[in-house]
């Protein structure tokens, strides 16, 4: 295995705007807003930048614009290498991973990411139907299924309470406890979307969406974007006294067993399962239920959410239920998940989301994280997951002090 | 063995340049040409009848046991427009009479079902009729580029003037041109995908296995009459094939009639018929969602149905429609503030139907003592008083004269003035009839006229036909 | 001998009672105290898609390859300048080959193509076809027609060898009879009074095509086992039979107060149902009625009892589903517009892109590894088995044939649907391969994880700004 880049890049400097239906903030405003933010905590100059990477889906076609010069344009970017990259649900990672790279490769010493995305112009919630746009070439649009993306998650829980014998209501019980540990922590985060703590009762009987998910298992959709700055692991220190270093950065992307083969089995996802066994490979943990102190996953549904536990090794399989249950993931518990609210309720514009959880790792190793701060947490793992349980791409990022 | 005994065309008499179109809407696509417009008073139904008219000539109409009709602008899609083609020619009601649809194809489809059912012994005369008045929407190159007209042909196993020696089809699924169920105007897609996944693929394809199945050559065709909506496309496919383009291809009549649909095969073949002498190896070809391949022979008897107006002598009778506003108009393109005159009356279908010999079919009544002929049919004779004593008389082919006439400005009309005209019959008779197709500077009384089925009111989704007269066409 | 070699029929599964059809507005038609019920197509099935059911079943144990042609018959084809014909040929994966021709515009075009099927057959052109016929007519909203009316399918194979029931003759009257029409451009039927419809037309035409077959070929009307008269009016169809001497048990049971009527396929389902229940030796008469009728003449043969494991009429008949809600109907037919919202927005359809997939989308084909065995939809070039990953080793493998089961699901009220919640699932195949389609013909509440589905063709959403119907395929629970 190669040696990987643990420990050779560093985080300086982050911004992430309010998310939200920021009906006021255009794409570009946003763009401003998380650079402003980046460019007082790096406490350097837009001069220093010397490449920078866009990350975004655009899932309002026609909001940000195609191509880099969005960001290069909206910045005033000074001549500098501006890339864009799309990955779906995953792309803000994928931003991000290009800049940890440039500046692991020796390419360049200070790079960005930033991630955008702006949903709330598109006249209706959730995102487009999925046979809408074609995620692989334009015959998916016919052949592909008249399916939302709660619908093809909702799949998950199907069979995950089938396979596990769960019954319906146990089931939604479990998930929706998942769902009131992110809006607990959500209603303590003053840049969050959703900030309204509810009830596990509020939850069950909320209007089903895709059975068995309801309302409350569906995240936000919002508009909103988050940037990071990285640069040489061994130049942090003349930043700031408390960069962040990236422990590892793998990416999984599927081969189309899940989708067409059928040995998948429909209760986890297998980018996730195989891009965690790399990651901490690549940083070295041997016990990710006892090394990672946080994680923030993709929980862009509460069973999403549930099944990634598994797929990251911090529950045995098919035993979530008790780790949810006894309250494992919540702010105060033994392995805290999303302390930011999550997609849940911190919301999910979708080319920001990937670098918005990094975000939170971040403040939190800084010891920034206010009323959600941890105590003394060493790892922090971002989840971040593209596409749909059967046809995805997953980003798995590792920081640490 | 099956094969085309007669044959007749009809292009209606006006043509509009495809200069007055292209000016109308600002001169950006100089197309030259003109094509053949349908008046206001004839759609798909009426060019059938003059068509089959034509090729019927001098035979028997109640020899023909089935009736074909084929075209995708039938003005009705529930009620059968054969059955009302049938009753304008006066055919046997115990005939087939069956409407083709849904393709360009039709019209070979028709033709190939024709010969099947005289190859099955299940018919002896089996007429085939295909017009198409197809709309493409204003200012797109359809406009420009369609045209109207209708063929004819009588399938038989007697007095055959083109046998048939062997036929094959392709389809293929997909959208090159289309007209949906709510759709008035015909669709295409991009010009350079019907060109290259279509057309010039598919023809080439069933015109070499046609010609393997016969086992002939390219070089053992007269002539071939496929189907082409543009000649630069017919030019290309024919040099694929291997035809020589000056000598074998049947022109498609593009720069004169322009696309008819499903009857331009049937109109060239038509064409080339006119033209052929016996022993000549003729080849159709109908194209749309796939494509119809016939092969055929022509005999002695080629030379006996030269008298039929066909294509040539309908392409030389012609008037230019003036201006592209009276072609918006005759097309009901446009809605126009209506007349100030009463509505039209109600349309009482038993009526229609009580009168549907006399009225669909023209036919009168010759009173059987005096011989006069009469219409409408009456019970006392209007010469010798004699009761309830006739015969049946058909006026459509009788040679007729103008009376008297009038020009009328108040009647509502969409091509005014309304020209009202006795009209007074070789043997005798005398009916009132609105003419059409004339230069109202041209009426005069005495005039030579013939008799054309034409649509008179539509109301309550009723179309409504009856016979008018016209100045001889050729 | 030519004639029929098989048949098949497709009734929808939804049945309304004319009650909640007659009391949705009240008014008083002729058809207010017709008894009974009528199938409706579902939302998502037009006159091409029940053709394609009816075919499906008619091709039951038969080899596909072997069909030269396909006539498909109705008055309301989704497409006036298209041809349905070659979507049903598509849809059921026949060879490029075939012949195929529309039959319009009379709702006796049913048997207008059936006796053209014989005719190619007969004439050596041809020698096997398939005849189908098809019907979605609608009613305005409050008249008899929208009680009356009814939507199935029927098919028959048509061949020389083999033959089940020879088509021994046939008669016709053609009259330009102004009783039931729809102008192009229209969407509902329009009717002059039933009264001169019935007694003028009905009552008259087809005793007298019958009397003209009797004549013609020299035949009693005892000689029959059956004999098929579309029924249109209750009353008149048993006066008829009345009037025309026949014994009940000669008289094929009409199918108005179950089925409806059907238009092109009104006499072709009675047909089918005669069919059923048909011994060799039978000889039955089949009119049918449009601007004119037809009677056809056909012997039934030895060969009879092999055709019998087709759902045909009495299977379908069974399996039904009632709807109770006039509304839901109406949104079915499009007859009350629907807030689809931005969602249910159509993205405009890619034509160069369907013709490229045919195969794929319209004959549900994917590919199946040469070397490995594994079947995968949809077409792939490289193996999706992670142990084979062959690449370019593929042959077509059609899907739309094999039961499959259900492996995951999801009810989903976010999605647009004309008859929400959308429902799909991933469904998994018999001998390999997996997909998520959409669901249909099923409740919400009764999917089942490992359910048995099979797949059926569906028009999956209708791009108005393109004037195209996308047609593709769902998967329902077997039928019958």
């Amino acid at each position: 295995m190669a040696a990987g880049i643990r420990d050779k890049v560093a985080i300086i400097g982050m911004g992430c705007t309010k998310f939200g239906e920021l009906w006021n903030k255009s794409p570009e405003d946003l763009m401003v807003d998380a650079f402003k933010e980046l460019l007082e905590d790096a406490k350097i100059e837009k001069k220093d930048i010397q490449a920078a990477w866009q990350g975004g889906p655009e899932f309002t076609p026609g909001s940000v614009g195609d191509s880099a010069l969005p960001l290069a344009q909206t910045l005033k970017l000074p001549f500098i290498p501006v890339t864009k990259v799309e990955n779906m649900c995953a792309s803000g990672s994928e931003a991000f991973r290009g800049a940890c790279y440039a500046v692991a490769s020796g390419a360049c010493d200070i790079a960005m990411a930033l991630g955008v995305e702006k949903l709330k112009d598109n006249g209706y919630g959730g995102l487009p139907e999925f046979s809408h746009y074609a995620t692989i070439g334009t015959k998916h649009r016919i052949i592909g299924a008249n399916q939302t993306a709660p619908g093809m998650f909702a799949m998950l829980a199907t069979r995950y309470f089938n396979r596990y014998g769960i019954s319906p209501q146990d089931g939604k019980k479990m998930l929706a406890a998942v769902s009131a540990k992110s809006h607990h922590n959500g209603a303590l985060n003053p840049k969050a979307h959703l900030r309204r703590e509810v009830t596990i009762e509020q939850i069950v009987n909320a209007p089903i969406v895709a059975w068995p998910l309801g309302l409350f298992d569906c995240c936000g959709v919002s508009d909103g974007a988050a940037s990071a700055i990285v640069c040489r692991a061994d130049m942090a220190k003349q930043f700031r006294s408390d960069p962040v270093y990236v422990k590892s950065l793998q990416i999984a992307a599927t081969s189309g067993e899940e989708e067409m083969y059928t040995d998948y089995d429909y209760t986890h996802v297998e980018t996730t399962t195989r891009a965690a066994a790399r990651a901490y490979a690549e940083a070295g943990i041997k016990n990710a239920r006892d090394e990672i102190s946080m994680a923030e996953v993709h929980d862009c549904f509460s069973i999403t959410e549930a099944v990634t536990m598994e797929d990251l090794q911090f529950s045995p399989r098919g035993k979530v239920m008790d780790d949810i249950m006894s309250g494992r993931f919540n702010l105060d518990g033994a392995q805290p998940v999303q302390p930011d609210g999550g997609l849940k309720c911190f919301g999910h514009p979708i080319g920001a989301s990937g670098i918005r959880m990094i975000y939170e790792m971040y403040k939190q190793l800084q010891g920034k994280a206010d009323k959600r701060q941890l105590k003394n947490p060493k790892y922090g793992l971002t989840h971040n997951l593209g596409g749909i349980p059967y046809r995805s791409v997953v980003s798995i990022v590792i920081v640490g002090n | 063995m099956a094969g085309i005994a007669s044959y007749g065309a009809y292009i209606p008499l006006y043509r509009l340049n495809r200069a007055e179109i292209n000016s109308a809407w600002g001169g950006m696509f100089p197309v030259p040409g003109e094509k053949a417009v349908a008046s206001y008073d004839e759609d798909s139904i009426t060019m059938a009848v003059a068509a089959a008219r034509d090729c019927l000539k001098g035979i028997d109409r109640n020899k023909v046991d089935r009736l074909y009709f084929a075209s995708t602008t039938s003005p009705y899609k529930e009620k059968l427009a054969a059955s009302i083609i049938a009753g304008a020619l006066g055919l046997r009601r115990d005939i087939y009479a069956m409407d083709f649809a849904g393709s360009l194809r039709a019209g070979t489809n028709a033709l190939r079902a024709a010969i099947d059912a005289v190859d099955a012994k299940a018919a002896k005369y089996v007429l085939v009729t295909c017009a198409e008045t197809r709309l493409g929407a204003p200012k797109g190159d359809k406009e420009i580029t369609f045209g109207d007209g209708a063929a004819a042909f009588l399938v038989s196993s007697t007095g055959v003037a083109t046998s048939i020696e062997g036929s094959y089809a392709i389809f293929q699924e997909f959208h090159e041109n289309w007209r949906s169920d709510k759709d008035t105007f015909v669709r295409s897609w991009e010009e350079r995908f019907i060109r290259e996944a279509g057309y010039t693929k598919l023809v080439p394809e069933a015109v070499n296995a046609a010609l393997k199945q016969c086992k002939i050559t390219v070089a053992d065709i007269s002539k071939a009459a496929i189907f082409a909506a543009d000649p630069r496309l017919l030019g290309n496919v024919a040099g694929k094939i291997g035809f020589d383009a000056f000598a074998q291809l049947q022109d498609p009549m593009f720069m004169t009639v322009g696309n008819t649909g499903a009857a331009l095969p049937l109109m060239m073949l038509v064409a080339a018929m006119e033209d052929a002498g016996p022993e000549q190896r003729l080849m159709c070809v109908g194209y749309g969602d796939g494509c119809d391949v016939l092969i055929m022979k022509t005999t002695e008897a080629i030379e006996k149905i030269k008298d039929r107006r066909g294509i040539k002598r309908h392409l030389e009778a012609k008037k230019m429609i003036p201006n592209y506003l009276k072609y918006v108009l005759w097309r009901g393109l446009m809605e126009t503030e209506p007349p100030p005159r009463p509505p039209i009356n109600h349309i009482s279908v038993p009526a229609l139907w009580r009168d549907r010999e006399w009225g669909l079919s023209l036919t009168g009544q010759r009173c059987k003592k005096c011989k006069t002929p009469q219409y409408p049919p009456q019970r006392v004779c209007v010469i010798c008083q004699s009761e309830d004593n006739f015969e049946p008389y058909h006026f459509t082919d009788v040679k007729a004269t103008l009376n008297t006439f009038s020009h009328d400005n108040l009647a509502a009309s969409i091509d005014p003035p309304t020209t009202i005209a006795a009209v007074d019959f070789a043997e005798g008779g005398r009916i009132i009839f609105n003419m059409t197709d004339r230069d109202p500077e041209e009426v005069k009384t005495g005039m030579p006229l013939e008799m054309v089925f034409r649509q008179v009111h539509y109301w309550e989704g009723i179309h409504n036909y009856w016979w008018k007269c016209a100045p001889i066409r050729c | 001998m030519v004639g029929i070699t098989s048949y098949g029929a497709y009734i929808p599964l939804q049945r309304i009672n004319r009650k909640v059809l007659a009391n949705a507005t009240g008014w008083s038609t002729s058809a207010t105290s017709l008894p009974g019920e009528k199938a409706v197509a579902n939302y998502d099935e037009d006159s091409v898609t029940m053709a394609v059911g009816a075919s499906i079943d008619c091709l039951t144990g038969f080899d596909r390859n072997k069909v030269g042609g396909v006539y498909f018959a109705t008055t309301t084809p989704p497409y006036r300048e298209k041809q349905s014909a070659g979507i049903i040929t598509t849809a059921l994966d026949l060879r490029p080959d075939v012949r195929a021709a529309d039959f319009a515009d009379s709702v006796k075009a049913g048997t207008h193509a059936l006796l053209a099927a014989c005719d190619a057959v007969k004439a050596g052109s041809e020698k096997n076809m398939i005849v189908c016929a098809a019907d979605c007519r609608l009613g305005r909203p409050g008249s008899a027609q929208e009680v009356i009316f009814g939507e199935a399918g029927a098919a028959f194979m048509v061949s020389d060898t083999d033959v089940i029931a020879t088509l021994e003759g046939s008669y016709t009257l053609t009259y330009d009879f102004q009783d039931q029409w729809r102008a192009d451009g229209e969407k509902f039927n329009r009717m002059w009074e039933d009264r001169w419809a019935r007694d003028e037309g009905y009552t008259k035409f087809i005793p007298e095509a019958i009397n003209g077959l009797l004549k013609k070929y020299k035949l009693n009307i005892k000689d029959f086992a059956k004999v098929i008269i579309p029924c249109i009016y209750l009353r008149e169809h048993q006066g008829m039979a009345k009037a025309l001497q026949l014994d009940e048990k000669q008289v094929q049971k009409e199918m108005l107060t179950t089925v409806g009527d059907t238009g092109t396929a009104n006499s072709l389902i009675m047909l089918v149902a005669a069919l059923e229940d048909a011994k060799p030796g039978d000889k039955i008469l089949v009119t049918s009625y449009g601007n004119g009728a037809d009677a056809l003449f056909f012997q039934v043969t030895e060969h009879i009892e092999k055709a019998k494991n087709r759902r045909g009429i009495k299977k379908q008949l069974a399996s039904r589903k009632e709807l109770t809600n006039y509304d839901r109907y109406s949104s079915f037919r499009d007859i009350a517009p629907m807030e689809a919202g931005f969602r249910g927005e159509v993205g405009p359809t890619k034509v160069s892109m369907a013709w490229r997939e045919r195969k794929v989308i319209l004959a549900l084909c994917g590919a199946r590894c040469k070397r490995c065995g594994t079947p995968q939809y949809p077409y792939q070039r490289v193996c999706v088995n992670p142990k084979c990953g062959a690449i370019d080793e593929m042959e077509y493998y059609r899907f739309s044939d094999k039961k499959a089961k259900l492996f995951s699901y999801t009810s989903d009220s976010l999605a647009y649907s004309v008859s929400p919640p959308e429902m799909y699932g991933v469904v998994e195949f018999d001998g390999g391969g997996r997909f998520a389609f959409n669901l249909t013909d099923c409740e919400a509440e009764s999917l089942a994880v490992d359910m048995p589905l099979e797949m059926t063709f569906r028009r999956k959403y209708v791009d108005n700004v393109r004037g195209i119907h996308g047609y593709f395929w769902k998967a329902m629970p077997p039928r019958a």
